[in-house]
């Protein structure tokens, strides 16, 4: 339980001593400046989707359940859990990267937000830019809709990648093993209902 | 694997009777060097008759006497021990090499024993065969050669492509396993042996317990090359694969201090408190000073490289001659050589790599692969040929005790690190994981060479230490590595994943990277992903600007990691357009038009051009070679080649120029309307294909009154078209086919008529780049806009070439007017 309460004193700090936390206050953390997507793990706070309870859209401030929520995404898994289990987790996971780069809360990433979030990525280098960035997102984009639909009429449209694509595209690279902070141990479910 | 049985078998059997003859011809030549190597000892010069009138001897005698009775001139001798050095030497490497060419000639054998049981027979064979000529075997895997010749090429080849990725993730379980394993088998194997030795009845009382607790720690260490070699052919997960091997690269530091201390002391007799805690200072000193050096070497190499633009034909050689002055400096130290030439290795790498041409890359690559394989190989062969030749003593007990404590202490070691580990890992190793570790444990050459070089006069005993060590060996090699493949298979380990690494993984990777960095950062907790974060700013900012040359080191990961793919695609595009035949079509299954948003079509006169990216036409090209060639595809419907091979050879700026130099092209165009046809055509014939293509092309041609090339076997190429329009005329290169009809055919159907061609519409499945009118408003609407289009402007045309088998020169032309 010490976790909790290295959190809890984190998000006093963060705050201010409030018992909220706007977005403002994560600008006072330097090192999160030089991160290139900044701004969207600062939205991905704020996004109702990430909160268990099937809201959506985005919200001014939070409290600190939702900060311990939205970090509970970041659990590693225990060691003995099932295959069942695994997917779960995988499965929620990757639900949190999908909130993040679908910015319009519509259950699909296109094109667009796609090249954003490939823009964004890269925006630290500034010298190959957004040519780059577009061809990059594009070939990636065309790569998920050939693994997930096979062959495509002309015509048709490619709306854009749903979350299912987004798990088969994914399911290598095990993100249930990667996306962790080691000290997040602990099971935060318990503390929100 | 029966196909490929039936179908080598007649080759199979050639080659046998081929290998034995040669295996035979090479025997007689060995024959023949071992008999003058016994017999002439001493140089030719003051041999009387060893070749009949050489002329120096002439001379040298004749300083000495004037008068010597005048020989026969002579027209042809035979000089042996002039060249006997470098010929032996070359007819050992020679040997080994075709063995290994023959083992692949039999590919069932190769399936079931591990290469490097087989070499050892071989070197077994050769041994005996000596012996049986009454021959003294020559020292071969003497020690200096061994360690200043044999063995650096293997691990610079390991230490050069190491992963350093899921090295550095699993660093500290691999330092567990490597340090604290190593240190429990020695004193485990040894200790339990000198017990052993003091049981009555084995006739081993003489043993003390240093000279045990040294043949302990000698034979502790997991040996780099035995394991590079079994492992490679079972091709288990990453993860495996680095935690045994990264635990036998680095446990040559434990090694060397624990053979230096007690060598040191076992003379002495005993060892002390004081000793120990040298020891513990020692090894620190060898490990971090074997890196530094090897750091230290490492970014010279790199800032050497850096201004070799001008000398690209020496430039491996000045990563191959750091690398192997790291490892000389470090072992002028009593310093660990093996993780000195890592270190080099892995430092050289990243830097050197943005820095060279893409040929030295690759002569690097080779000429690494090259030496160590056949440094391995020889490694074997001499195991076995020492098997032979060197004085044995065999004591039963003594072997057996030591081959069974092996197992055993390797087991427990594994399982009691693996708990200890565990609790701090994320990734738990399961208990399959932890038997192919232990498993995997096998011993080598470096044993044997450590143990060969013991004192005599220190070590009575190092007869019977040799006979174990070798025993030791070869029921690791032989029964371990036969058995580990069917028991990868039997346990069901996950295996190495064959697939390359998608862009999506990759961007994903990297979002992940920064994602968990910011989330670190919120948390207030200084985890690895921190300070991982920290340090590549710190390289980009610092480092990456004094060792990369040029503008390249701004480029991020991700970049550059899409341009290598892009740029091996090409690359094997190209090798494999060289025997295009009319390969069974594999489709472009979805097609850039399916992801593009729909836009309304608006009205033909402020049509605007859509965003046409370098890149997407790149892309547009590469889509449409590909269909051409329709090589390669196996889920990646989106090939990306670059069109142009070669720039890359001529420096990225260069490339970066034709990148420019088409984003002007483009802008040019934005005043008109483009009509852009790249048929890449799905589960069509190849025929419609071409004709598609061909007629598509022409039609814009024909309009423009350009000439039309008929003939399905020309090239396009690139015209500066009248007017300021661009037009990149692809012409299409293929074998003479039945199709080359059906061209005519498509030809003349669409020849004179305009544009009433729905039918072509429908054909035209593939991109269709329509400033954005990728809908489908009527198709009478679209065809007006397109003959308003055409009778504006010539629309332009890309098409991509298609490389052809002689049209690899001609591909930097057809790429800009």
């Amino acid at each position: 339980f010490e976790q909790i309460g290295i959190l809890h004193k984190r998000f006093k700090q963060l705050s201010h001593n409030e018992d909220k936390l706007r977005r403002d206050d994560f600008n006072t953390i330097p090192d999160l400046a030089c991160n290139p997507i900044r701004n969207q793990i600062i939205e991905a706070f704020f996004d109702k989707r990430n909160f268990h309870q099937n809201g959506e859209g985005t919200v001014q401030e939070i409290g600190f359940e939702e900060f311990l929520v939205v970090m509970s995404h970041f659990r590693p898994p225990a060691l003995n859990m099932t295959e069942e289990q695994r997917e779960n987790i995988r499965r929620e996971k990757l639900r949190f990267l999908f909130n993040m780069h679908d910015t319009d809360n519509d259950g699909t990433i296109t094109l667009e937000e796609y090249r954003h979030v490939v823009e964004e990525l890269l925006s630290r280098s500034g010298a190959l830019g957004k040519e780059t960035a577009k061809g990059i997102a594009d070939a990636a984009m065309l790569e998920v809709a050939s693994i997930s639909m096979g062959h495509m009429e002309p015509d048709e449209f490619y709306e854009g990648i749903t979350f299912e694509h987004f798990l088969k595209i994914l399911k290598d690279i095990e993100i249930e093993t990667r996306m962790n902070i080691r000290f997040l141990n602990l099971d935060t479910t318990t503390l929100c209902k | 694997m029966l196909v490929g049985a039936t179908s080598h078998s007649p080759t199979g059997s050639r080659g046998f009777m081929e290998r034995g003859f040669l295996l035979l011809v090479v025997l007689m030549f060995l024959e023949g060097t071992v008999f003058p190597l016994g017999a002439a000892s001493s140089p030719d010069i003051s041999a009387p008759d060893g070749a009949g009138g050489h002329e120096r001897n002439d001379d040298h005698r004749g300083i000495d006497n004037y008068t010597f009775p005048k020989k026969a001139f002579p027209v042809l001798s035979l000089d042996y021990g002039h060249i006997q050095m470098p010929f032996e030497i070359s007819l050992w490497v020679l040997l080994a090499s075709l063995m290994k060419l023959g083992f692949h000639l039999i590919p069932r054998l190769s399936g079931i024993v591990p290469e490097s049981c087989l070499l050892i027979v071989v070197g077994l064979l050769v041994g005996g065969l000596i012996k049986l000529a009454g021959e003294e075997v020559p020292p071969v895997l003497d020690s200096k050669l061994f360690f200043l010749c044999l063995l650096p090429p293997i691990i610079l080849d390991a230490g050069y492509f190491l992963p350093i990725r899921p090295f550095m993730e699993n660093i500290g379980t691999i330092l567990m396993f490597a340090v604290i394993g190593t240190l429990w088998n020695a004193f485990f194997v040894g200790g339990l042996l000198f017990a052993v030795c003091q049981i009555e009845g084995t006739h081993l009382s003489q043993v003390e317990l240093l000279p045990c607790l040294l043949f302990g720690s000698i034979i502790s260490a997991v040996d780099p090359v035995a394991v590079l070699a079994v492992f490679e052919e079972i091709h288990i997960n990453e993860l495996l694969h680095i935690l045994v091997f990264g635990e036998s690269l680095l446990n040559d530091a434990v090694t060397v201090v624990l053979y230096h201390l007690f060598e040191e002391y076992s003379g002495a007799g005993e060892v002390t408190l004081m000793d120990a805690f040298l020891g513990v200072i020692c090894f620190l000193i060898v490990s971090l000073g074997g890196v530094a050096v090897g750091a230290i070497y490492g970014i010279l190499a790199a800032f050497t490289s850096r201004f070799t633009s001008h000398t690209r034909v020496i430039e491996p050689l000045f990563v191959f001659v750091y690398s192997y002055m790291a490892y000389l400096s470090a072992e002028m130290f009593h310093l660990s050589g093996i993780m000195a030439l890592i270190a080099c290795g892995a430092v050289t790498r990243p830097y050197v790599e943005a820095n060279i041409s893409h040929k030295s890359h690759t002569t690097i690559k080779y000429f690494l692969k090259m030496w160590s394989s056949v440094s391995e190989t020889l490694i074997f062969i001499f195991l076995g040929v020492a098997t032979v030749a060197g004085p044995h003593a065999w004591n039963w007990t003594f072997v057996s005790v030591t081959v069974i404590l092996c197992l055993v202490s390797r087991v427990i070691g594994v399982v009691g690190l693996t708990f200890i580990i565990n609790k701090f890992r994320i990734v738990k190793l399961t208990t399959k994981d932890q038997f192919i570790v232990a498993y995997g444990g096998l011993r080598g050459a470096i044993a044997f060479s450590l143990g060969y070089l013991l004192d005599k006069d220190h070590f009575p005993m190092r007869t019977m230490f040799l006979t174990a060590i070798i025993t030791e060996i070869f029921f690791t090699v032989f029964v371990q590595g036969m058995t580990i493949k069917p028991l990868v298979d039997l346990l069901a380990v996950k295996k190495k994943q064959e697939a390359k690494r998608s862009i999506n993984e990759e961007i994903h990777t990297q979002f992940l990277d920064h994602l968990l960095t910011g989330i670190e950062d919120i948390c207030g907790h200084y985890g690895h992903h921190h300070w991982k974060d920290k340090l590549n700013r710190f390289n980009k900012k610092y480092i990456k600007k004094c060792l990369i040359a040029g503008e390249r080191y701004k480029e991020p990961q991700l970049i550059a990691f899409y341009h290598k793919m892009e740029f091996k695609q090409a690359i094997e595009l190209v090798e494999s357009g060289g025997g295009v035949k009319m390969p069974a079509a594999m489709p472009l299954q979805v097609s850039m038009q399916n992801i593009q948003p729909k836009k309304q079509p608006p009205m033909a006169a402020d049509r605007a051009l859509p965003q046409f990216t370098k890149n997407r036409e790149e892309e547009i090209r590469k889509i449409l070679r590909s269909n051409l060639q329709k090589t390669r595809q196996r889920l990646r419907s989106y090939n990306r080649h670059t069109l142009v091979a070669d720039p890359y050879e001529d420096g990225w700026s260069e490339y970066m120029l034709k990148k420019q130099r088409m984003i002007e092209l483009e802008k040019k165009m934005t005043q008109m309307s483009n009509y852009l046809t790249v048929p890449a055509a799905p589960s069509d014939s190849p025929t419609m294909r071409r004709a598609r293509l061909a007629s598509g092309c022409d039609f814009k041609a024909e309009n423009k009154g350009a000439k039309v090339s008929s003939d399905p076997n020309a090239f396009y190429t690139i015209k500066a078209p009248p007017g300021n329009v661009p037009t990149i005329q692809v012409e299409l290169a293929s074998p003479q086919s039945p199709d080359s009809v059906n061209l005519v055919d498509e030809f003349s159907k669409k020849g004179g008529s305009s544009q009433k061609n729905t039918d072509d519409r429908k054909e035209e499945q593939g991109r269709m780049m329509k400033p954005p009118s990728a809908g489908k408003g009527g198709k009478g609407e679209e065809e007006e806009e397109e003959e308003e289009g055409e009778n504006k402007n010539p629309g332009l045309l890309r098409c991509l070439s298609d490389p052809g088998p002689s049209n690899e020169d001609e591909e930097d032309e057809p790429f800009l007017p």
